[in-house]
């Protein structure tokens, strides 16, 4: 036990003293949270349009009051004639131009219908719809408030209610995943670097003939990384609760015992890559390349999995961070017990033994 | 074990799939002994010498280290030997004084033994205020001396040395081949592999591999003799020649 000690103890001298990792292992979770929290987002905050109003009567002005008047939209400028639509754009003045068709107001209350064209710019598809859908849903409101009087004789009412992220923030969808990739980059990309490191440096060969173990030394490497991540993810979960008030609707306690798991499956997949590359630059490469960018692409953090086309779903289903994704997902937005997530649990704890194994097998030939 | 011998090998063969890598070697080792284990580079040193510390599994034959079965007490062995690789394994970015600590510690050595063997080494290598700097900023000439120094440091029975002073300058390595002796006389014997060929006279015997096998075991002075040779590197390309 006490030679234990000291083996961790040295673990940890490696890291404090190796700014580049040092930098990985703390500066990297902050940054990656604060930077997808904040920067990368897909709801729509004040986005400026024009409006080209032919018509300018009671009607379309109000119109254009609730419009300037939600959060979502502020009106830049004032267009009067066809020509500027293509100029705003082109300067990226503004996302979108509110067209009303002339005589709005009469062609409504004569003919019962009235023409209003939104034109945005698509150059950034997913807020184009975004803006369009918003406007539409604005709109509808104020014709519902003026039909209110008049019975339609048939009319279907869709009414929506989001559940779980009302407010449709996309922090909390990047929160599970930011703490998935990294929890998967310390724990198994650093773990791979700093046991092929040894092997580089031939002080594994100094260690396997010592009087330790083959098993005690890869434990006693991983241990000071299962700590680190754990401290990672406490302050993930931190500043997702206090900076942009992340709800944990499920038990802590559970949360904290998958992340263990999924730092675990991390690990052994860590060890697996340490087994089969000889130099650190192999292994960060294997991390990189077969671990993080699957991770990134295929797990439905960025892009979800249902639209995604058949072969790559398949595929998705062999990625860990998939499974703790949804995990995550579940205890945090859902506010979901075990009894919920017992499958991906399962899966996960599947993939680690099967890891494992598959560590020890690779290992036993090396030394044959 | 049967007299003083501390190493006894009979038969020792290591197969890579077709390749024989090692080919029925037999030899022994006294107590106290430099042994030195020749070779050109790819004659099989390194994987004979990797079955005698416990690291690789031979494939047949028969061998002890230090009263120990290389078959079946694999962990003993390890407890009986030091080993230092051609590459002076050591830390960099740990200090000298926690290398010690460090290696002392996987060995089981106490916390007071290893400050009593760290002061020892202080002074014998005259290591001063070198002691709490990076082992990355020193000197190759140091690094070999102090990674000899932590082989040596849980008194083991045999040290094993693969290519101890590749890299190093003569002085250095002259310097190197006093710790050795040092050490051989206070009865640790030295299993030593090089490819400098003058320091296989430095060595009290010899033991040339040539293709996996044994091809010559004596006193260098003895093999110069049989070979009709000036040096020890004449003796050598005879035989590799064949």
């Amino acid at each position: 036990m006490k030679r234990f000690i000291g083996f961790i103890k040295k673990e940890f001298y490696h890291i404090f003293r190796d700014k580049r990792s040092l930098f990985i292992l703390f500066g990297m979770p902050v940054a990656q949270i604060l930077l997808f929290g904040f920067a990368i987002t897909n709801e729509i905050n004040n986005v400026d349009i024009a409006i080209f109003d032919k018509s300018n009567d009671a009607t379309t002005q109000e119109i254009i009051q609730k419009i300037s008047a939600s959060k979502y939209f502020s009106i830049k400028q004032n267009i009067t004639n066809e020509a500027e639509i293509e100029t705003v754009f082109q300067k990226g003045r503004v996302l979108a131009v509110l067209v009303f068709e002339k005589d709005f107001k009469k062609n409504l209350t004569k003919d019962n219908a009235a023409k209003v064209h939104v034109i945005t710019d698509a150059t950034d598809p997913n807020t184009a719809n975004s803006i369009t859908n918003y406007i539409s849903a604005i709109i509808g409101s104020y014709q519902k408030g003026i039909n209110k009087n008049s019975t339609l004789e048939y009319q279907i009412e869709t009414k929506s209610r989001m559940v779980y992220n009302p407010e449709l923030k996309s922090v909390f969808m990047f929160v599970p995943g930011v703490m998935t990739i990294i929890l998967m980059l310390v724990s198994a990309m650093m773990t791979s670097i700093s046991i092929t490191r040894e092997k580089e440096l031939g002080t594994m060969e100094i260690l396997l003939v010592s009087p330790l173990k083959p098993f005690q030394v890869i434990i006693g490497k991983v241990i000071p990384y299962i700590f680190l991540s754990i401290i990672n993810a406490v302050v993930i979960v931190i500043l997702s609760i206090f900076i942009f008030k992340m709800p944990v609707q499920g038990s802590l306690f559970l949360l904290a015992l998958e992340s263990v798991l999924f730092i675990i499956t991390s690990l052994s997949l860590g060890i697996l890559i340490s087994t089969v590359s000889a130099t650190q630059q192999t292994a960060m490469m294997i991390s990189l390349m077969g671990l993080m960018l699957p991770t990134i692409l295929l797990s439905g953090f960025i892009f979800p999995i249902s639209s995604m086309p058949l072969p790559l779903q398949i595929i998705s289903n062999i990625i860990p961070a998939k499974w703790f994704i949804l995990i995550l997902k579940g205890i945090m937005l859902k506010g979901v017990g075990p009894y919920f997530i017992w499958k991906e649990t399962l899966i996960l704890i599947g993939m680690t033994l099967f890891f494992i194994a598959l560590s020890v097998k690779k290992y036993k030939i090396r030394l044959e | 074990m049967k007299n003083n011998n501390v190493i006894e090998v009979e038969n020792l063969t290591k197969k890579f799939g077709d390749f024989t890598a090692v080919n029925s070697i037999t030899f022994e080792v006294k107590k106290g002994e430099i042994f030195g284990f020749l070779g050109a580079n790819g004659a099989g040193k390194t994987t004979a010498m990797k079955m005698l510390i416990g690291i690789s599994k031979p494939t047949s034959g028969k061998a002890q280290v230090a009263g120990f079965n290389v078959f079946t007490q694999p962990e003993d062995i390890k407890k009986n030997i030091g080993y230092m690789s051609q590459k002076f394994a050591l830390y960099d970015d740990l200090t000298v004084k926690e290398n010690i600590t460090f290696f002392g510690g996987i060995y089981g050595l106490s916390r007071a033994k290893i400050k009593e063997k760290r002061s020892e080494l202080v002074e014998e290598l005259g290591l001063g205020d070198i002691v709490n700097e990076l082992v990355g900023s020193l000197p190759l000439g140091w690094k070999q001396k102090i990674s000899f120094s932590i082989a040596l440091l849980h008194s083991p029975t045999i040290v094993f040395l693969d290519e101890p002073t590749g890299g190093v300058d003569p002085i250095t390595r002259r310097q190197f081949w006093e710790m050795i002796y040092k050490s051989a006389n206070s009865g640790t014997t030295i299993f030593v592999t090089t490819h400098y060929m003058d320091e296989a006279e430095y060595c009290d015997r010899v033991s040339i591999m040539v293709d996996g096998k044994i091809e010559a075991l004596d006193t260098p002075k003895k093999l110069k003799e049989h070979y009709k040779a000036d040096n020890m590197n004449e003796v050598f390309l005879k035989l590799a020649r064949g």
